[in-house]
């Protein structure tokens, strides 16, 4: 059988998602073995027009992390969804937006104003803001455009697989490369992950969730055998989906929402604020207002409930002010 | 197969075509995807405008009904019918409320066509994925529970029972008969109260089909319509009942005895801490007051009470109790509360000892009262000149707007009988003369003709001038300031809602409406219902009614209970929430959010449960389930995302 064609790409990301494919260790070998490798940046140069001057769907599996933020992530998951047989997103990233995503609480505007203008570590005398073109002495310059809103790669291309996480798991990745490897392709949209939320394999002890206050990991001396929630220790479980094998959990760490949110899910922040509304133990107004305001995010519990999924949630970004 | 849907835009008369361009509504809804067609009509719901649809659902084959039209809660049970009887399930239809909700509170003109169009729009793309769903019947337990053991509930009660049927009837007082018990002469007729009430007084107590329960209250409800469980707590009388004869041995001998104000008497005559509430009173038992008893609150009393009773019927060592009792349907006929004069100086109450409130006044008149029937001053003399004020507390922007309805007659009862009595001069001080029932006009021009004097009074306050008790107001139709000396002031006070009328409303998980009353589903057309299906209102705990009134809508209430109990099963609506198993992970968040303890956790297989026939279909636990994994049957999250999209606007993406 001939060797596949395997590319890996990274739009706005962290490269976390490459280490984790490092970390696969010896199984990268493994993997030489039946795939060729068309495109990797982290591992091997290779340039665009190399890829430009592929047919169409040479590539056999694309896996592609990252969130898409400018226009250089668009176009290159253009040519590589033209290019690839199969493209599948990996990581929070490419799956939900990502870290990267929680920029959508702001636009483009106020982050250039932030970073070239007004924050502190800033020196930019002439207020130089990134621009998508530029005259100088030698001619023109470009950059790509930097867009207002973080997308996701299924907002901008057809995706076919989605392996979340963030990073995900070596064990989960590697699962998935198999699979996609082998004979028999899953269904299309597939989630390389658990159908469940993370509650159903977490295996400390629930009684009941009633929440009369809610405490910062730091502040308390947790029961490491029971439930955070239960504990008042915010904890993103609930609304993520299983897959991880609770690394967090295993480690005294409540949930973060990385793998995102189920299957019949839109929006995971909203259901987390919805779960966690519905815990507290009051029926009275300021009883449940004085219970709120003890929620150890009080400053930025959009980030909390958004931490991976902004970009993917029906809220998907910050209210524009002069939209209709 | 592709939804083939039919818009129908109803004109409602001109309720919404004068709003809405109901025209234009269809032409916009005969380009939509699965439209295959849209019509206006004037009357939607009359018979030819059912027959469209009938005769579109045949021969278009239809898939889904869209009705633009009023509220739900007017027609939707009726075009469910109107689908089924074309052969569609009901659940296929959909309705947009273009009438409540857009053409009366909106201008008329672009926006509000914009506006009618955006919810027909998002009822087509809700009816686009409506599945067939089927109601569930399930058998009725064909008891009856009567809450409050006044006239509209003693009505209730014998009625249900008269038809075979067992009736629990709850009494919070020892004794029941409830307002009227206390009253003199009932108005228009004035026959005795107390003997126009005694015969069914004691057809309840002799009834084999009521259980009446005194001392008792509603604590816990559970179910629904067709088998509740409630538990209803019975507080000590520390009396065997099956003993005592009402004798009132044991009151005479109390130590207290004519010692602590009777409630009975509105605190005019005094009573012992065991006492016989009244004569008449069913069950004629004494009752030991466990708040004034020196034995109970101290353990030091010789308990002459004990030695006096000759049958022993006098038990220290009774408990509360809490029963369970199984019914289908429930009558909350909890009654009213009267307003407290004493919270405005202006009226002189507790201020002034002859100033009395109009229940005082009943008790003073009744033979069986403080002073058997004679109309007295606080030092014993007949009074010569009297003043019935009217609207005390009611119909006031300070304290109750509502018209208390009854006062206006009781207040010209209160003439004719101090007429009738001392002779006395009377005048009344009315703002308006709400009198509207059968022979009540005739009523009042007897009374007028009697010699009363009535005064259309403004800003009525009673005061005392050089030790002179007397009532000054403006004199509206004289436009006078006038000052009348009288010897005796009765307050007729406003019958406002239960001061626990709020705790009621969440126990029985009723509404009140914005005056504290609870509400009934309809103001005209269904007076008795409640939105909480088996559970109905009797009674001026919906609203101040005279007595023809009360015994009406208790009997209406009965035949509500009757015809659940008749039918013999109950349709459960199929909108009820459901667990998709695969995704529940067991997290258990849902099951506190449920308000009707339809919820538990299957321990087996680590995922919640719903019970269906307990289950409301609210939404709380969908709400709140982070996984996604409960979902609302017929309204379903897809469902409700596209009507968000279809108010939206957004037609092209589905």
């Amino acid at each position: 059988m001939a060797k596949l064609k395997l590319a890996v790409y990274w739009t706005a990301a962290c490269g976390g998602c490459d280490m984790a494919m490092l970390d696969m260790g010896e199984r990268v070998l493994e993997l030489d073995r039946v795939a060729d490798i068309v495109l990797w940046p982290l591992v091997a140069d290779f340039k665009y027009s190399d890829v430009r001057q592929m047919e169409d769907n040479a590539i056999d599996i694309c896996l592609l992390h990252g969130a898409v933020r400018n226009e250089e992530n668009r176009q290159m998951a253009e040519l590589l969804r033209q290019k690839s047989r199969v493209l599948v997103a990996l990581g929070s990233c490419a799956c939900f937006g990502g870290i990267p995503g929680l920029a959508n609480f702001f636009d483009r505007q106020e982050i250039f104003t932030w970073v070239y203008l007004e924050s502190q570590s800033t020196d930019n005398a002439g207020g130089v803001c990134p621009q998508t073109s530029a005259r100088v002495p030698e001619g023109e310059l470009t950059l790509p455009e930097f867009f207002d809103t973080v997308l996701t790669l299924d907002q901008v291309v057809d995706v076919d697989y989605y392996i979340p996480g963030c990073p995900p798991t070596t064990e989960m990745l590697w699962q998935a490369i198999q699979t996609l490897t082998g004979d028999q392709l899953p269904p299309k949209g597939t989630v390389f992950a658990g159908s469940k939320t993370l509650c159903d394999r977490c295996t400390r002890q629930k009684e009941g969730k009633s929440i009369t206050g809610f405490r910062r990991l730091a502040a308390v001396d947790i029961d490491l055998q029971r439930c955070f929630l239960e504990q008042g220790i915010v904890c993103c479980g609930p609304a993520t989906r299983s897959g991880c094998g609770g690394r967090c959990l295993r480690a005294n760490m409540p949930c973060r929402g990385c793998f995102g949110p189920t299957e019949h899910v839109r929006d995971q922040g909203a259901r987390l604020v919805g779960a966690i509304a519905a815990m507290i133990a009051s029926d009275h107004r300021e009883e449940i207002e004085k219970i709120s305001h003890l929620l150890p995010v009080p400053d930025d519990p959009a980030a909390t409930f958004y931490r991976f999924s902004l970009p993917h949630s029906l809220l998907k970004r910050k209210r524009k002010e002069n939209a209709s | 197969m592709p939804e083939r849907i039919g818009v129908y835009v109803c004109h409602c008369g001109s309720n919404i075509a004068a709003t809405v361009d109901v025209r234009q509504v269809v032409e916009q809804a005969a380009k939509w995807d699965s439209v295959v067609v849209a019509r206006d009509y004037k009357y939607m719901c009359s018979a030819p405008g059912r027959e469209l649809v009938i005769k579109d659902i045949r021969e278009l084959n239809l898939t889904g009904v869209v009705v633009a039209s009023c509220s739900p809660r007017m027609h939707e049970a009726m075009f469910r019918g109107v689908l089924e009887e074309a052969g569609l399930n009901g659940y296929l239809l959909e309705i947009a409320n273009i009438r409540e909700q857009c053409a009366w509170v909106s201008l008329p003109g672009a926006g509000a066509t914009a506006k009618a169009v955006a919810l027909t729009r998002a009822a087509v793309k809700k009816a686009r994925l409506n599945q067939p769903i089927w109601e569930r019947e399930i058998p009725v337990n064909q008891a009856t529970l009567v809450v409050g053991g006044g006239i509209a509930g003693i009505q209730a009660a014998l009625q249900v029972a008269n038809a075979g049927y067992l009736v629990y009837l709850v009494e919070r007082e020892p004794y029941i008969g409830g307002h009227m018990a206390q009253f003199d002469k009932t108005f228009i007729t004035l026959d005795c109260a107390t003997c126009i009430l005694t015969p069914k007084l004691a057809g309840v107590e002799r009834h084999p089909n009521i259980r009446l329960m005194t001392c008792s209250e509603v604590v816990q409800v559970d179910g629904y319509v067709g088998n509740f469980r409630v538990r209803v707590k019975t507080s000590p009388r520390y009396i065997h009942e099956a003993s005592c004869t009402g004798c009132g041995a044991c009151e005479r001998a109390c130590v207290l005895w004519d010692s602590i104000p009777a409630e009975f008497d509105e605190g005019l005559g005094r009573r012992g801490a065991v006492y016989v509430p009244f004569p008449q009173a069913v069950p004629l038992k004494a009752r030991v007051d466990g708040k004034n008893c020196l034995y109970l609150t101290t353990g030091n009393c010789r308990r002459t009470c004990v030695t006096a009773c000759q049958r022993g019927a006098i038990d220290f060592d009774q408990k509360e109790t809490v029963s369970e009792i199984a019914v289908g349907s429930i009558i909350i006929a909890t009654g009213f509360d009267v307003f407290d004069p004493g919270v405005e100086p202006r009226w002189g109450y507790g201020r002034y000892e002859n100033v009395i409130t109009g229940m005082q006044f009943e008790r003073m008149s009744n033979a069986s009262g403080p002073t058997l029937g004679k109309i007295l001053l606080a030092d014993g003399t007949e009074p010569r000149r009297v003043a019935v004020v009217h609207c005390v507390g009611s119909r006031s922007k300070k304290y109750h707007r509502h018209c208390s309805r009854v006062c206006c007659l009781s207040s010209l009862k209160f003439a004719h009988l101090v007429r009738e009595k001392t002779g006395a001069e009377v005048f009344e001080f009315y703002t308006d003369l709400n009198i509207f029932g059968k022979q009540y006009d005739e009523f009042y021009h007897r009374v007028r003709e009697e010699g009363v004097h009535f005064i259309r009074a403004r800003g009525t306050e009673v005061t005392e001038i050089d030790g002179q008790l007397a009532v000054c107001a403006e004199d509206v139709e004289l436009g006078v300031y006038r000052e009348i000396p009288v010897d005796m002031v009765i307050l007729n006070t406003a019958l406002i809602p239960r001061h626990d009328a709020e705790k009621v409303s969440r126990l029985f998980g009723i509404s009140r409406s914005s005056d504290g009353f609870f509400m009934e589903s309809h103001m005209k057309l269904d007076p008795v219902t409640t939105f909480m299906n088996g559970i109905y209102l009797a009674g001026c705990c919906q609203s101040p009614k005279d007595i023809p009134d009360s015994v009406a809508q208790g009997a209406a209430a009965a035949a509500q209970a009757l015809s659940v109990i008749a039918r013999g099963k109950v349709s459960l609506s199929p909108v009820t929430a459901r667990v998709t198993e695969e995704l529940c992970s067991g997290c258990r968040i849902c099951l506190r959010t449920c308000p009707f303890q339809a919820i538990s956790f299957d321990q087996a297989a680590g995922t919640a449960e719903i019970n269906e026939a307990v289950c409301k279909g609210c939404g709380c636990c969908s709400a709140a389930c982070p996984a996604g994994a409960i979902d609302i049957t017929h309204y379903g999250t897809g469902q409700l995302l596209a009507q968000i999209e279809g108010v939206c606007g957004n037609e092209d993406k589905d």
